[in-house]
Formats: structure tokens, C-alpha cells, sequence
């Protein structure tokens, strides 16, 4: 069973259909149990990093979350959901992540060439850093729907794949039991879907 | 890089696509839900839905239509047609809508595009203009291309920016229809005036009017309608002739 984590943070009609599309069994819940007991976690969000992160805080979904990755169930954030897994974030402000997985989240705003749009939106392809049983069933070069402002900064560590915007974007993290892609991989055809295969199997 | 896009528009009556020349004659051509699958198969980098059912029970089959395409099919999917409140944005949404495209109900209240925007961000409000030349100048027109609003569609443009909007679709309703290409005129006008992505609609005929639009540097996609519906030109081929002409595509 995965979770889908609902902490009122977007649209998970999406997601939902693509995870039950590839026939795996998934609830969308924002119950500590439901997500105790699942098997794996998505963590999606679409909208801003400190009002999504307040939401996960004071509904103790955080700290949820926390254990369960201590305890090495596979979690997997989307989008904004990958960027609340890192250690804080510069949107508007300074704001405390979850840690776990170490960088920051910064604008693209000044760090990339003036003539590129904001937000980094289309598809775009990506670079393999590291190979990882996320990518066994696609290939370097495949292309994924991004759309974001914010983006993965002093994470090398963590870094599997970057897609090319002047800088090199954070495009898929892994630090142990835990994953993030900057990109939607419910919105990424059948590569995307492919991506979701992959982690169900972790 | 992102890569340029191609997007298959399907504008959907009573549950069926349809698709008519400088807005009118409009004819049956198919199964929204079928044409989707085709179009996601074939490569289209997005798909955009027009409601352009006037009646209350023909916009409960379109409703139908988009979930169902929506939880079939994996590409970001916009969705425009008699969207006038924020409701209308919750309501297309909910049914699996990613980006949502206003047109009549921005030019009568300009501030939907900012309530959008704030409700649920820039990336998720669409601007679509429909204009036309009147005496040497660009003018949006209104109610599916048939009322002269008198507003510069320039100014809308940059307008429509500074409220909020994440992307603009630009219809030109001089060259829709007549494919003999995209309006590259118009288009330059408008994306050397904003920032945000430029989505040119209107005149595509064949293969090499998307080489010449990518080429003229004035828009991020080319959108058609009819051409891909009646397949005189395919998705796939569009791409490999876009690849091979050195315009970066997702295949």
C-alpha cells in the first residue's frame, strides 16, 4: 500500500490516477496511522514551501514522517514535496524543511540567465549523476514536466539526475530510504509513470 | 534545455470535439476521449480542452469527458471555457485540470486572473486572447471571436502579466482557419513585451509553419487544432521535422 500523503497542500487527482493506473494499491490519507502503516509514502504539493510546511507541522504529519523515514520505509516527494524533504528553504523568507535530505531550496531568480523564464516550466530532459534502481526502466536523455521557481542547491551528495536551466537543476535525490523529483512524474507521460514504477518496487 | 511544445487543441461541444474555420462552420470530428489517447501517444506535449458548450447539461458531459481523460491520460492538461469565477477554477481542477485558461471572463473582470493566480499560483492561470487587426491595430475580441472589445491586445498582454497570468495563448483570428501560418506578426509583438510563455495559436497548415514560428523566436509551443484532427499532419512526423530543422523536442 502507498500513501499518498493529504495535508491540503494541491490537487491529487493526478497523482492518484497515475498510481492507479500502474494497478498499485494506494490510499490518499492524511491519517498518521493509514501512513504508519503503508508500505511507502508520496509526498506531493503544489503552492508555496512555508504554508505547506506549517501544514504538515501542525497537523504532526512532520513528525510522521520523520519516524517513518528513520525507520527506512521508502518516501518519495514530488515538486514542492521534494523541497520540504531538505534541510530549509529561501522562498520568501528562511524556512526549516524537513531534513532529510541535506541542501536548501533557493530562487532561480539571480542564479540563472536573465533571458530564461520563470518559472522553469516544460519538459525538459534528464542527466543521470548516479545510477539508481530508480531509473531501471528508463534511460538517460528521457524528458519530464517541470514547473518551478524554486529549486535544489548544496545537495551533491543526494543528487541522482539534473535537468540543463543555465544551472544544473536538481531533477532526482536519493539519500538512503528517501527520494524527491523536482519534476511531476504523474504529468510525465509514460516515463513519468515509469518513475512511479520504479520506487513502488524499492 | 525546456524543450519548445506541441499542443493539440480539442474544443469539446456536448461531449464531442468539434472543430469550425475563423470561429464558425463548425463541425463533428470525434471522441474527446479517443482523440486524447491518440494525442498522447503520438507525443503531444500537452493538451488543451475548450468548453465551448453553452448549455448546463452539455457542461456536465464535458466535466465527464475531463475526468476521464484526466485519469487516462499523463500530460498536463489546460482547460478553458466559461470560466468567469474562481469557482470555475475549483470546479475544472477537481475534475484533473492542471492550468486553467480564461478569455471572456477576464476581459469582463480583469481581476480574475489575479484571484486565480493568488489561489493557485501564476503556473496555473492561462491567458487566451482572441484578436484581430482593426485599423492597424491589434484588438481582443470576445464571446468566441465575435465582439470587438476596442482593448489593444498588447496591453492585455502585459496586463494580463502583471495580474498574474503564467502563460498566454495567442490566437490570432485573422490566420485561424487559413493555414497558411501562424500569425509570427502579432506574435513578436507580444513576447518581446512579456515574459511569461507564449503559446502561438491560429494558421498552422503544415509542418513548416512550426519550423518558421520556432524559428522567429516569438513562442514556447504552436498549438492546432484541425490539422492534427483530420491527421493532414501528424504529431510524430511534426517532431522528427522539427528535431531534424535543430528545434529541440521531446520525443
Amino acid at each position: 500500500m502507498i500513501a499518498i500523503v493529504d495535508y491540503g497542500c494541491g490537487n491529487l487527482f493526478s497523482l492518484t490516477s497515475s498510481v492507479n493506473a500502474l494497478g498499485l494499491d494506494t490510499c490518499v490519507t492524511g491519517d498518521a496511522d493509514k501512513i504508519r502503516n503503508a508500505d511507502r509514502i508520496i509526498l506531493p504539493g503544489v503552492g508555496a514551501f512555508e504554508d505547506a510546511i506549517n501544514k504538515l507541522r501542525n497537523s504532526g504529519l512532520a513528525d510522521v514522517l520523520i519516524e517513518e523515514a528513520k525507520k527506512g520505509k521508502p518516501i518519495l516527494g514530488i515538486c514542492l514535496g521534494m523541497q520540504l524533504l531538505f534541510d530549509k528553504s529561501y522562498e520568501y523568507g528562511e524556512h526549516q524543511g524537513l531534513g532529510l535530505i541535506k541542501g536548501e531550496i533557493c530562487p532561480f531568480n539571480g542564479d540563472i540567465d536573465k533571458s530564461l523564464k520563470i518559472p522553469h516550466m516544460g519538459w525538459n530532459k534528464l542527466k543521470f549523476v548516479r545510477n539508481s534502481s530508480i531509473f531501471k526502466y528508463i534511460t538517460e536523455g528521457d524528458y519530464m514536466y517541470f514547473v518551478h521557481s524554486y529549486y535544489g542547491k548544496n545537495c551533491k551528495e543526494s543528487l541522482l539526475a539534473v535537468s540543463e536551466y543555465d544551472v544544473d537543476v536538481p531533477a532526482v535525490v536519493n539519500y538512503e530510504n528517501i527520494y524527491g523529483m523536482q519534476f511531476h512524474p504523474e504529468k510525465s507521460g509514460e516515463k513519468g509513470l515509469l518513475l512511479l514504477k520504479a520506487f513502488s518496487e524499492i | 534545455m525546456i524543450t519548445k511544445r506541441i499542443i493539440p487543441c480539442l474544443d469539446v461541444r456536448n461531449g464531442r470535439v468539434v472543430k469550425g474555420v475563423n470561429f464558425e462552420g463548425i463541425q463533428d470530428v470525434a471522441d474527446p476521449v479517443e482523440l486524447a489517447h491518440f494525442y498522447n501517444d503520438s507525443g503531444a506535449d500537452e493538451l488543451v480542452f475548450y468548453d465551448i458548450t453553452a448549455s448546463h447539461e452539455g457542461r456536465g458531459l464535458f466535466t465527464d469527458v475531463l475526468k476521464k481523460v484526466a485519469s487516462e491520460i499523463f500530460i498536463p492538461l489546460t482547460v478553458g471555457g466559461g470560466i468567469n469565477t474562481v469557482d470555475d477554477f475549483d470546479r475544472v481542477l477537481k475534475c484533473g485540470a492542471d492550468k486553467v485558461s480564461v478569455n471572456s471572463g477576464a476581459i469582463n473582470n480583469p481581476d480574475l486572473i489575479t484571484q486565480g493566480a493568488k489561489k493557485y499560483g501564476d503556473q496555473c492561470v492561462v491567458l487566451s486572447m482572441d484578436i484581430k487587426r482593426v485599423d492597424g491595430e491589434f484588438h481582443i475580441f470576445k464571446n468566441g471571436g465575435r465582439l470587438d472589445t476596442g482593448i489593444d491586445a498588447i496591453q492585455w498582454a502585459v496586463d494580463g502579466e502583471k495580474r498574474g497570468a503564467g502563460e498566454l495563448v495567442v490566437n490570432s483570428i485573422d490566420t485561424d482557419g487559413v493555414k497558411q501560418g501562424f500569425d509570427t506578426e502579432l506574435l513578436k509583438e507580444i513576447s518581446s513585451r512579456v515574459s511569461i510563455p507564449v503559446i502561438a495559436s491560429g494558421g498552422a497548415g503544415k509542418k513548416e509553419d512550426f519550423v518558421e514560428l520556432f524559428n522567429a523566436d516569438c513562442a514556447d509551443a504552436g498549438l492546432a487544432a484541425s490539422i492534427f484532427h483530420r491527421k493532414e499532419v501528424s504529431i510524430k512526423e511534426l517532431k522528427k521535422y522539427l528535431i531534424a530543422n535543430n528545434i529541440e523536442m521531446r520525443i
